[in-house]
């Protein structure tokens, strides 16, 4: 009886492994039984999920708002799913999750360009669309990238907002969101170029740090930055729950209006720093505008009216036609300077 | 007739139902669970935990417990990456990482042998410093850019089939560890010295050799998990694995393998692995949050412990009222 115990896991092991090769394929499609992907073929079948770097998140909450209408013009499904804190191996999962279910698209703003890519290309493989938004992934596993606005011009636009603050003088720092997010560094990097031009001599990047989007871990990681640099005089968070996060920490030492704070903010979050001069101006676009188009362009791809090639273009409903420029790319325009001037015009 | 009984009143006849019951669970929930892709998804998932799920079952049998695998899989991990960004080639970068593994099992299992401190305690310590240590080699960054044949052996399969690549080292391992365990003379002396420590060292079993070489061969395992781990994300990250010994510990504790050491086998262990698989595979694409998943692990953690201890209490007040009524406490 013992030996057949014994037996018992070795036994399961082999059955596991027999059923493993029998439904072997090269790229592993679901073995019969199973209703074969009609999503995948359907022209009329849009269930498309947004994989945001987290959920809770109220900058990509609102993306799902204007993904939602987007999918109601488009009688199309809509759903988020996500991790709870924004990693990147954890939206791997997700991703598996949502290949497993077969969904039509997977729309993803990544919290890592590499590490989403071999469970994005294997969607891709069992015919799923991927669309990538805000963060981009690794160009080869995804088919159209949708930015919110070139990323030059936010990083650009960040320091020259600042430098015009400080009048190009004094110590600045950067509060970014995940070491690994695509667009924070794509932003980063302009924004050190931009430094290193002549008229900004003055003024010297001390540090960047990461704040993970999490709201607790930026709080702390400003008031490290306002302790250990004393002369700090102006700090760049392009992230929305980093800029809202610094906002709070400089109040609470009472250094508003003392650091300079901008970044990337939404006007809802923003509106009471702005009013009481923490803030003087900070940008953004309008993320409900950046989910929409990106389920657009999901829905384009679903139904074959693109591949993602440059040069195509396709509907994008209220936007009015969008062309795919070079390397896949989608941009949804430029991005808005919200200051106290503007900034009640805007709910979001 | 009688040994079917036997069978069937064991732990082990116990988890195939629960097993049974997940897969149903799971087929209800969608019907892509049975699927041979979303299997070997599920089962790519689960190869670290199930690797560390190895040597912890021979921990627990000897009466220890190492709560500090995953952090040594996640400091393997870093450890990994650091060193593939420093230039060292992948293959010496492994090498250097199961050094690691092994010398932070040794220093478990130093302290728990030379210094007699209980291995609960060190091994929480050891589960703050280790993942602290890994904070420390990477800070807030990340490694991301392997080599594409590395990610592929974490990620896919073997080429003409849906077996990851993980599974096979994973059944390499535990065929070594299920003959090591049940018939050799090493298993054996794992078996008394859970038991009983002092009646193992009266009987010439070097109690403390065995358990240190059981700490290092934890470390070890860990780093391996680790390297297997970076390879499927293609990420060294610090907070990589974060929480995973919750689910380790489930896993053998639930596979019938007594806290208190002395009892258990492989065969549940392996069970109540693909248990805990399918139920966390089937959650999830009920769009069940991590979080949530979670609930449901530590409910069953706690059913492991307390399940065998109720029914040992149920015997007992069954053959204490059959005494009381003047039988005997022969069993039927």
């Amino acid at each position: 009886m013992k030996k057949l115990f014994h037996g018992l896991g070795p036994g399961f092991i082999v059955f596991l492994v027999l059923v493993l090769a029998a439904c072997g394929g090269s790229a592993g499609g679901p073995s019969g039984g199973a209703p074969s992907g009609g999503n995948t073929g359907g022209a009329n079948n849009l269930n498309i999920a947004f994989l945001p770097k987290a959920i809770n998140n109220p900058y990509f909450d609102t993306a799902a708002t204007g993904a939602k209408n987007a999918a109601g013009e488009l009688k199309g499904t809509f759903k988020q799913v996500g991790p709870s804190t924004a990693s990147a191996s954890e939206q791997v999962t997700w991703i598996n999750t949502l290949t497993e279910q077969h969904v039509s698209a997977i729309v993803v703003s990544a919290n890592d360009p590499n590490a989403l890519a071999p469970a994005l290309k294997q969607a891709i493989a069992q015919g799923i669309k991927v669309v990538s938004y805000d963060s981009d992934v690794a160009p080869d596993a995804r088919q159209v990238f949708v930015n919110q606005a070139n990323s030059e011009d936010i990083g650009r636009i960040e320091v020259q907002v600042l430098g015009k603050e400080l009048n190009y003088s004094g110590q600045i720092a950067i509060l970014s969101a995940a070491s690994t997010a695509t667009n924070q560094n794509a932003w980063i990097g302009f924004m050190k170029d931009e430094l290193s031009k002549p008229q900004y001599k003055g003024m010297s990047l001390v540090k960047v740090v990461y704040g993970n989007d999490d709201d607790q871990t930026s709080f702390n990681d400003t008031l490290n930055l306002l302790q250990a640099y004393p002369n700090l005089k102006g700090i760049i968070s392009p992230t929305t729950v980093g800029i809202a996060a610094a906002a709070r920490a400089i109040e609470s030492v009472n250094k508003g209006g003392k650091v300079a704070l901008t970044g990337l903010g939404t006007p809802n979050q923003m509106r009471k720093y702005v009013k009481d001069g923490t803030v003087q101006s900070f940008a953004l676009w309008d993320p409900g505008q950046l989910g929409y188009l990106a389920y657009y362009a999901a829905a384009a791809l679903i139904q074959g009216k693109i591949t993602g090639k440059p040069g195509e273009s396709f509907d994008a409903g209220k936007l009015g036609t969008k062309m795919i420029g070079a390397n896949g790319v989608v941009l949804l325009g430029p991005p808005t300077v919200f200051d106290k001037s503007n900034i009640d015009q805007f709910n979001f | 007739m009688k040994r079917l009984r036997t069978f069937l009143s064991s732990w082990e006849a116990l988890l195939v139902v629960l097993l049974l019951l997940a897969i149903v669970l799971g087929s209800s929930l969608s019907p892509y669970f049975l699927t041979g892709f979303n299997v070997s998804s599920l089962t790519r998932d689960l190869m670290e935990k199930a690797i560390m799920a190895l040597s912890m079952t021979l921990i627990i049998i000897a009466g220890e417990i190492d709560l500090s695998v995953a952090s040594t899989l996640g400091l393997a991990s870093v450890i990994l990456g650091a060193t593939w960004n420093a230039g060292v080639p992948l293959w010496l970068g492994m090498i250097i990482v199961l050094v690691v593994g092994a010398t932070a099992g040794a220093l478990n299992g130093l302290l728990v042998t030379r210094l007699g401190l209980p291995s609960l305690v060190v091994t929480l310590g050891t589960l703050a410093l280790y993942r602290g240590l890994a904070y420390v080699v990477l800070g807030d960054q990340a490694v991301s850019d392997f080599p594409a044949a590395f990610t592929t052996f974490g990620f896919g399969s073997v080429p003409g089939t849906l077996i990851p690549w993980p599974f096979v080292v994973f059944v390499l391992l535990a065929l070594v560890f299920m003959g090591v365990l049940h018939w050799s003379w090493i298993g054996r002396q794992i078996y008394a010295v859970g038991n009983n420590k002092e009646a193992a060292r009266f009987a010439g079993i070097r109690v403390a050799r065995l358990k240190l070489m059981l700490f290092v061969l934890s470390g070890l395992l860990a780093a391996l998990a680790g390297i297997i781990f970076t390879a499927r994300f293609s990420s060294a990250r610090p907070d990589n694995a974060l929480g995973f010994e919750l689910d380790v510990i489930t896993i053998v504790l639930l596979g019938g393998v007594n806290i208190f050491g002395g009892r258990g086998t492989l065969v549940g262990v392996i069970l109540s692995l693909f248990i805990i698989g399918a139920l966390r595979n089937a959650l999830g694409l009920a769009n069940v949050s991590g979080d949530i998943q979670n609930i449901v692990v530590g409910a069953l953690l706690v059913f492991s412990v307390l399940g065998p201890n109720v029914a040992q209490y149920i015997q007992a007040a069954l053959t204490r009222r059959r005494l009381a009524a003047g039988g005997s406490t022969k069993k039927v």
